[in-house]
């Protein structure tokens, strides 16, 4: 028995050693010690994207190191979405955005599982995977995006010969493969699908990139761009005015554009009000949240998107699992900064909720996103987002805005931006 | 035994005095350290590294002198001192928050930015 009290007051004197390198954090192990000398519970992850690593990395730094986190990811490498529309600009390779996912395991002491989901139990809190299962005390998916084929079944199976190029990896090699093969006068044939979608300036950026690499080298050549929306959904002054002064005569933008039919052999789409041919498509299909959130079956908002609580990201349909980066239903872009800021308030409410405390209730965060319009020229949106408890959800805040113009200074803050928040992310 | 019992009572003594350091700690100093002020201090992060540890040239927030922050972050508010982007964020934070972000960041240990490594896309990535 006394070997017993022994041991727990050892236990419990690492734990002031600990807190005492950092005071704050003694109510914390004063808690944990109540419960389990070792973990006071354990949060599963499901998707190693910029939420679910910034979710892991940060819960492990607001607990001490006592909640146990558990990722589960089937990719083995991460590469990023933001800065890889400069892989077909010319500017970076996909090799230039890809990295592992060593570190921030090593680095805080998060357990990482290889494999895929299959069925989340959510009655008995537990995800099933390939090879395996896993218990959670609470669950975050941060599943990302899944495409919808449903109106445009063909391109589900002919992405290598029209790309969508909207997740990161080697579909945005093809991509910039197909515009090195296309001859000088060719049509590059773009879509914006209706929002909300990943990245709003995202397919507006991408124009840019493309019409920079054509100018270079393929002066007579196009870009019709078919935009499922009324305007441009981002940034719209500053790319309009883009398109004319960098790129004049080169971008053919028509709003109001969905499609509805391709062909693949002879790459011609048609719209409600037109059949348009190109030399090289790329359609970003429709989005809805990833696979495990319908797999969970969180994705309650029109079965595209999911609901959640703005102060802890829990699911307002299933207790316990939290949603996290582009698959919520939200009135804010989806963009890899904000995905980390619901990640880093969804952790502090996990590990609040975990020591039986209150999360804040009214959360403020911020988010910068930059696009490139040329290799080494970037602008920005910049927002302050505020909980507002009456409406419930986050609203903008005074100050908010876009670029003047686009500048050279601005694409270094940009590739800074990358590198910082690379660092954060994934170490 | 009696000494692992005079060990325990030590130890708990040890205990209850830190755990009352820490509650005076908590009521005077460290207000910036709460779930609020630390997650907008992590929105930062994007540009300023994890913690305010900045890599690739930007402000380094990490063990910057408070009244420093806080003039700065003021004159970005009120246009003083221009900027590109910083003027976006101070607009859309009060003056307690920004007072409370000095703080934060003025108690970060500097430390070197960790740069993750790119490394060649796999042949079976997606």
């Amino acid at each position: 028995m006394n070997n017993f009290k022994r041991r727990d007051f050892i236990k419990t004197g690492l734990g002031v050693a600990v807190a005492s390198l950092a005071p704050s954090l003694l109510v914390s192990c004063a808690g944990i010690n109540k419960k389990n000398a070792n973990s006071i519970g354990r949060v599963v992850i499901i998707g190693g994207g910029y939420a679910g690593l910034t979710a892991a990395k940060y819960i492990r730094m607001w607990s001490a190191g006592n909640i146990e986190v558990v990722v589960i990811e089937k990719s083995s490498q991460f590469v990023s979405c933001p800065l890889s529309n400069l892989v077909l600009g010319g500017s970076k390779t996909i090799h230039d955005l890809t990295f592992g996912y060593d570190l921030v395991q090593k680095n805080h002491g998060v357990t990482w599982i290889s494999d895929e989901v299959t069925a989340i139990d959510a009655a008995n809190k537990k995800v099933k995977m390939k090879r395996g299962e896993v218990h959670y005390d609470r669950l975050i998916i941060a599943p990302g995006i899944d495409f919808m084929y449903d109106t445009l079944p063909n391109l589900e199976t002919t992405q290598q010969e029209i790309p969508h190029a909207w997740k990161a990896g080697w579909q945005t090699v093809n991509l910039r493969k197909q515009l090195e093969a296309m001859h000088d006068g060719g049509v590059f044939l773009i879509n914006v699908p209706r929002a909300p979608y990943r990245c709003p300036p995202g397919p507006y950026e991408r124009v840019c990139q493309v019409a920079s690499y054509l100018k270079a080298h393929k002066p007579k050549s196009k870009i019709i761009v078919l935009d499922a929306n009324p305007e441009i959904t981002s940034k719209k002054g500053l790319f309009t005015k883009v398109w004319v002064e960098m790129y004049p005569g080169m971008v053919d933008y028509r709003p109001n554009n969905i499609i509805t039919e391709v062909d693949v052999k002879t790459k011609t789409v048609k719209t409600d009000f037109e059949t348009v041919s190109g030399d090289v498509l790329n359609i970003i299909p429709p989005q809805r949240a990833g696979k495990p959130a319908q797999l969970a079956g969180v994705d309650n908002a029109d079965k595209r998107w999911c609901e959640v609580s703005f102060i802890t990201y829990e699911s307002t349909v299933v207790p316990n699992i939290h949603v996290i980066g582009d698959a919520i239903d939200s009135n804010l872009p989806k963009s890899a900064h904000l995905a980390t800021n619901q990640a880093r308030i969804c952790a502090s409410a996990i590990v609040e909720l975990m020591l039986n405390r209150t999360p804040d209730p009214a959360p403020v965060f911020a988010n910068t996103c930059y696009s490139f319009v040329s290799d080494n020229e970037a602008m920005h949106v910049a927002t302050v987002y505020r909980y507002d408890p009456n409406k419930k959800i986050m609203i903008a805040a005074d100050g908010g805005g876009v670029s003047l113009k686009p500048s050279v200074q601005e694409g270094n803050y940009a590739q800074a931006w990358a590198a910082n928040i690379w660092s954060d992310v994934l170490t | 035994m009696k000494y692992s019992i005079f060990i325990g009572l030590s130890a708990l003594t040890i205990i209850t005095s830190i755990a009352h350091a820490a509650e005076v700690i908590s009521s005077t100093e460290a207000l910036s350290n709460t779930p609020h002020i630390r997650t907008l201090a992590s929105s930062c992060a994007a540009c300023h590294g994890s913690n305010g540890n900045a890599i690739s040239g930007n402000a380094e927030l990490a063990g910057m002198d408070s009244a420093y922050f806080t003039a700065q972050m003021l004159a970005f508010k009120d246009g003083s001192r221009p900027a590109t982007v910083m003027h976006r964020h101070a607009k859309g934070l009060n003056t307690d928050e920004i007072n409370l972000l000095a703080d934060y960041f003025s108690k970060q240990n500097r430390v070197p930015g960790h740069v993750p490594k790119a490394q060649t896309l796999k042949a079976h990535h997606e």
